[in-house]
């Protein structure tokens, strides 16, 4: 082999720096570029939508909170996480999440399917103080979630900035996001028919208990109860027409 | 005379666009502190505020202070120095803030269910700490100062490497300052929000042109080997970040984005980013360190040429496309996750070459690892390199990542990289730097770099040995089954049955950060100029250039 042909690397600097520049972009355009125009790429479901102005909130706090660094949201194709969590995850039921939130690691167990697994009630005693209810958990409690008011002045804001990148929220669902983020803790309001429309299988209560105002408590939980509960597998066939 | 006038001419012209740039950041800071949507952006609008009116006198203090005249050896070492000294301090504070949320995990009450202080807000904080502060600042520190020795020429810019120093020690400030303030993407070592990344993106992009101006201007014929590996840790970062941190603000004036892919599709992205920020910016950049810092204190040549010719390119190739084994039998498609652990195992070959290009090296000079504790730093560091570039492309096949991954397994792996090699090659590297940098005979302490490098090992060594009973463990444990065939353990069950291995790790943590106190009280005193105390068991080579030519026995003896 002639290695003074590599001199050229060596002696200019542009050259080099071109080099480099088309080695390392091979990857990324062969791994990442396909799986947006790959349709097989995301299963087609029956029943996802995007997350509502409540459940949004709640999705906010979860990532503000750094909670994807000890929780999962994504339960692998494996005999005992699919005995333990439930179904694997499809693609398509993060396909409305900017950005992901599958985790890396299970410091505490997967959360992907955790919706409607425990009580309300369970959820904010266990934020409160994980140990109240769990007595060997390590992780941190949250009390004051409760305390905080959740401003819902600028939620449409986030919803018109997630259709920018893609999530299907329509016009009317923007006009009426703080509308609906209050309808959703006012079972007896007037809003829940309307938001329960826009958004299908929306679960309308009081989370946290406290009716004097929407905290921070009542997002989070709003968020976990809603949890993989949105995918109609009744409907799902793996091996079926629908995917891939 | 007239080509005098014209330099003169071209630094008042540097120094005006550099204040103009800096009032101009001011505006913009106050523009944040005074206009921002929430609080933590209006904080961060102040610090920025605060920290372009100091560049500002900064630079109108040293202005028509000519470049020639700022430093006598005809290299540019300031900003190195300055990168020198954060080096030390934020590797003290990332090592000391993962102990503590180490401790966290152990002793869940250490939270003190606060916002500010609870694990997955410091966590981010340790993180970007160790990394980009530490690994970081290591990497601007020795790319700034071997790119000029091996090109033997002064770095590009006047105000530019000052520029790339503080802005960079800025964008850590406003980055670590958000994390615990809540403000975060999510995108694990990706943190930041839109308005730090955009700030990080302007740093580097001033930082490659130093780095490309420095190269244009080299007096040697020949790019130094290790000069290939800081361009391409550069050029690849830039790419990284720019692609992984698509984002779209919800409002200019406040601190919440939204990232432009989504679920899939975002998640082999992140992972593009989050395994090539270890291969390019924890090993890239480091092999370029390794490559000055080895021959350099071993007094001996390269050992191959061709090798690393061969591993350069493999390396930076391979590399990028290894990131789909962070997502095995998740809902990225079957092909991705087989190429990326294909891609994975093959990675061991290239990583090998640059470990035995390293540990080849010390041929005929092995006896230096009695003597010197700076060179076994160095060498115990390609060792830990060589050790977890086996385990990697091991824990990428799918097999073994059904079992390894979500667990601890991952975490010492990790660690194994970062705090043998990452850090012991940086330490390597600022034990060489120091005495050099400010002109001492020699480091204050050998004898506390070999404490250093005992304590830190054992440190190591007790970290990653619980992690790997720990993490294969608990991934045991979740897939064990009864005799009646229902899973055997609740998820519970599996992080009480951690605790000890919590205990252990955070002890070993501990060792770690004691060693890194005794690095930064050694350097503190080398570059006060104290006195060395153990100068006759220092090699030739510790002692700055201009103060090495006197034979060891000529040398005077400080008195005892």
């Amino acid at each position: 082999m002639d290695w003074s042909k590599h001199k050229i690397f060596e002696t200019k600097s542009l050259v080099l720096l071109i080099g480099i520049l088309v080695v390392v972009s091979l990857g990324g355009l062969v791994e990442i570029l396909p799986l947006f125009w790959l349709s097989a790429t995301v299963e087609k479901v029956q029943g996802m939508r995007p997350y509502t102005p409540l459940e949004l909130t709640g999705r906010d706090i979860y990532v503000r909170e750094g909670c994807y660094l000890c929780h999962s949201q994504m339960i692998r194709s494996l005999r005992d996480e699919v005995e333990r969590y439930g179904h694997y995850s499809l693609a398509a039921e993060s396909m409305y999440d900017h950005p992901f939130q599958w985790g890396s690691k299970r410091t505490g167990p997967d959360l992907a399917r955790v919706g409607g697994k425990y009580s309300d009630e369970w959820h904010v005693l266990h934020l409160k103080n994980p140990r109240a209810v769990v007595p060997e958990s390590i992780m941190p409690g949250y009390p004051w979630l409760a305390e905080r008011p959740v401003g819902s002045k600028g939620i449409a804001d986030n919803l018109k900035t997630l259709k920018a990148v893609g999530v299907p929220y329509s016009d009317e669902m923007i006009k009426n996001a703080e509308a609906d983020l209050k309808a959703q803790v006012d079972p007896d309001g007037d809003g829940v028919e309307a938001l329960q429309q826009r958004y299908p299988k929306t679960m309308v209560r009081q989370f946290d208990k406290d009716p004097s105002f929407v905290s921070e408590m009542d997002a989070l939980v709003a968020y976990l109860q809603m949890l993989g509960t949105l995918v109609d597998f009744a409907s799902f066939d793996a091996s079926g027409p629908n995917l891939r | 005379m007239k080509s005098q006038n014209k330099v003169i001419a071209r630094e008042a012209f540097s120094d005006v666009l550099a204040t103009g740039a800096a009032l101009l950041a001011v505006v913009v800071g106050l523009i944040f502190a005074v206009a921002g949507r929430d609080e933590a952006i209006m904080i961060h609008g102040y610090i920025f505020a605060a920290a372009a009116a100091i560049a500002c006198l900064f630079v109108a203090n040293r202005t028509f202070v000519s470049d020639q005249a700022n430093d006598g050896t005809g290299y540019f070492d300031g900003p190195v120095r300055v990168a020198t000294i954060a080096t030390v301090f934020w590797g003290v504070v990332g090592f000391l803030v993962g102990d503590i949320i180490a401790w966290q995990l152990a002793f869940p009450v250490l939270n003190f269910d606060l916002p500010w202080t609870s694990f997955a807000r410091l966590r981010p904080v340790h993180t970007s700490a160790v990394i980009f502060a530490f690994g970081g600042n290591a990497l601007l520190a020795t790319s700034f100062f071997v790119v000029q020795r091996t090109c033997r020429a002064r770095l590009a810019g006047r105000w530019s490497p000052w520029f790339v120093i503080w802005g960079y020690q800025l964008f850590l400030v406003l980055a670590a300052s958000g994390y615990v303030l809540g403000v975060t993407q999510s995108k694990e070592y990706a943190e930041p929000e839109w308005y730090v990344d955009l700030w990080l993106t302007l740093v580097w992009v001033v930082y490659l042109l130093v780095f490309l101006g420095t190269l244009a201007r080299r007096k040697e014929p020949h790019i130094y080997v290790a000069n290939w590996f800081y361009l391409a840790f550069i050029v690849t970062i830039a790419m990284l970040h720019l692609v992984n941190n698509a984002a779209l603000p919800v409002s200019f004036l406040g601190s919440k984005s939204y990232i432009a892919m989504s679920g899939v599709q975002d998640a082999m992205t992140q992972w593009w980013y989050g395994h090539n920020a270890v291969g390019f910016f924890l090993t890239a950049g480091f092999l370029g360190m390794m490559y000055y810092f080895v021959p350099k204190r071993a007094e001996r040549p390269v050992y191959s040429y061709r090798l690393s010719i061969v591993h350069f390119w493999s390396l930076i190739f391979l590399y990028i496309w290894a990131g789909p084994h962070h997502l095995h039998y998740t809902a990225l498609p079957d092909w991705a996750q087989t190429l990326g652990m294909t891609f994975s195992v093959m990675l061991w070959m290239p990583s090998w070459g640059g470990m035995i290009n390293g540990l080849m090296t010390l041929s005929g000079a092995w006896d230096k690892l009695r003597t010197d504790p700076v060179i076994r730093m160095l060498v115990v560091s390609v060792a830990f390199y060589g050790m977890s570039t086996f385990e990697g492309p091991l824990m990428s096949v799918k097999a073994v990542n059904s079992l390894s991954h979500y667990t601890d397994w991952t975490i010492g792996h990790v660690h194994s990289g970062a705090l043998g090699w990452v850090g012991f090659v940086s330490f390597g590297a600022m034990y060489c730097l120091v005495p050099w940098l400010w002109g001492r005979r020699g480091l204050y302490s050998q004898r506390l770099v070999e404490w250093h490098f005992w304590v830190a090992t054992l440190g190591i060594l007790l970290y990653i040995t619980s992690m790997w009973v720990s993490g294969i463990l608990q991934g045991l444990m979740w897939r064990a089954y009864d005799m009646l065939g229902f899973l055997e353990y609740s998820f519970v069950e599996t992080v009480e049955a951690m605790h000890p291995f919590y205990i252990i790790r955070a002890a070993g943590g501990l060792l770690f950060v004691a060693g890194s106190l005794l690095m930064a009280w050694n350097v503190w005193k080398t570059v006060r100029g104290d006195e060395p105390v153990d100068m006759r068991e220092q090699p030739r080579i510790a002692a700055a250039p201009e103060l090495r030519e006197a034979p060891a026995a000529a040398r005077p003896v400080p008195a005892e």
